[in-house]
């Protein structure tokens, strides 16, 4: 049975406030989740008043204001810094989306910044994704052939290769999967929309030879199956990709082998 | 490394609430509230062929207000749990998966469940003459 509520150490209780300086006009709340794996303290949820006039418009560029100039303890993930490497996907104003793409001004009241949701948290904004890269090494993303190997590359049409189009694109931020609440009750068992979206990558490759194998590998009650087409992967999706409809065409692919 | 064990980051206490998130549950909802308004349907069955005083004892249930409530709350889902249905089989067939069609198509169960729930018990009460 899924639990619902926060285990008793992951309550989030209120935290500290920091005031913006004498002479700041133009202020935006941040309300930041903290959690300090070396005190035994609970998490909570502390507030930074960030002056707008020397900000950048992202919410990363806050986040980094933040931890630059008022509070160097705050911890995260960034790399990139534009929608490429994926490291900074977090729940912002309740949403999971990337705080590099996303605009301060996008949200209109305060900005609430929490880790991605129902994870383990290894600091403040970082979460723990090794089971999520286990998930990921379990559909073998890779090349698969049966035959001797080519002698240059591995030919594909222009046609067969627009397949991959809307699924390569994948960053593996785990926006998605972590957003799902399928995913949340039951991630160590259902697969969840990324992994399955990457599946389906390899699944409609025409140059990889090992479909049935793929495909024998989420017959499971869990691993595909526990989609039950809620749509908030599609909907958080930072790079604007469908893991809904990968996993639809998925279980199109399951029941057309059987016919 | 600390003794304490890590805390689970926030879910459903942060998430904000979508269309389709609220529809999806309310699908599994009605579902269950199907599966428990069918023992109605039975008791009503089971009253028709049994006796006299059965019927109207089962009779005397359903009129009440409270009995009403549960049967209108019983139309509206099975109305909205077999037109949110329709939407899943096209799902399955790996139509309408865009966001925006995705809410379209909420909004479009939403309304006809409302129009198609309310139009049964006015033809309901106007049969029996009491509208």
């Amino acid at each position: 049975m899924a639990e619902f509520n926060l285990p008793k150490n992951s309550v989030v209780k209120k935290g500290k406030t920091f005031p913006a300086g004498k002479g700041v006009t133009n202020i935006k709340r941040f309300h930041v989740y903290r959690w300090n794996p070396d005190d035994e303290e609970n998490p909570r949820m502390d507030v930074y008043e960030v002056d707008m006039d020397t900000c950048g418009p992202m919410v990363l560029d806050a986040l980094l204001k933040i931890k630059n100039e008022i509070d160097p303890t705050l911890t995260l993930r960034r790399s990139c810094r534009e929608g490429v490497c994926g490291s900074c996907a977090m729940n912002i104003d309740g949403l999971n989306t990337l705080a590099c793409t996303k605009a301060n001004s996008d949200v209109k009241s305060d900005v609430t910044v929490t880790p991605l949701p129902h994870m383990e948290v290894v600091k403040d904004l970082v979460p723990d994704m090794t089971n999520f890269y286990n998930q990921y090494a379990s559909i073998k993303p890779w090349l698969q052939t049966k035959g001797p190997a080519p002698e240059k590359e591995h030919i594909q049409s222009h046609k067969d290769r627009e397949k991959l189009d809307g699924l390569y694109e994948c960053i593996l931020c785990a926006c998605c999967s972590t957003s799902c609440p399928s995913y949340w009750w039951n991630d160590k068992k259902y697969l969840g929309p990324a992994i399955l979206l990457q599946s389906y990558r390899w699944l409609v490759d025409t140059r990889d030879e090992n479909t049935n194998e793929r495909l024998d590998n989420l017959e499971d009650p869990f691993k595909l199956y526990r989609c039950h087409t809620i749509m908030n992967c599609t909907n958080a999706c930072p790079k604007g990709l469908n893991p809904a409809k990968a996993i639809a065409e998925t279980k199109k692919m399951m029941v057309a082998r059987k016919a | 490394m600390s003794k304490k064990s890590r805390p689970l980051s926030p879910h459903l206490q942060v998430y904000s609430w979508q269309l389709h998130m609220v529809l999806s549950i309310l699908h599994r909802a009605t579902g269950i509230a199907l599966g428990a308004g069918t023992l109605l349907l039975t008791w009503w069955i089971f009253a028709l062929s049994s006796s006299r005083e059965a019927y109207q004892s089962f009779q005397g249930f359903i009129i009440h207000p409270v009995g009403r409530l549960i049967l209108f709350g019983f139309t509206f889902a099975l109305i909205f749990h077999a037109l949110n249905g329709v939407r899943h089989l096209f799902w399955d067939v790996g139509k309408g998966f865009e966001i925006f069609e995705v809410k379209r198509s909420g909004m479009l169960v939403v309304a006809l469940s409302l129009i198609f729930t309310i139009a049964a018990w006015v033809f309901a009460y106007m049969q029996a003459g009491k509208l």
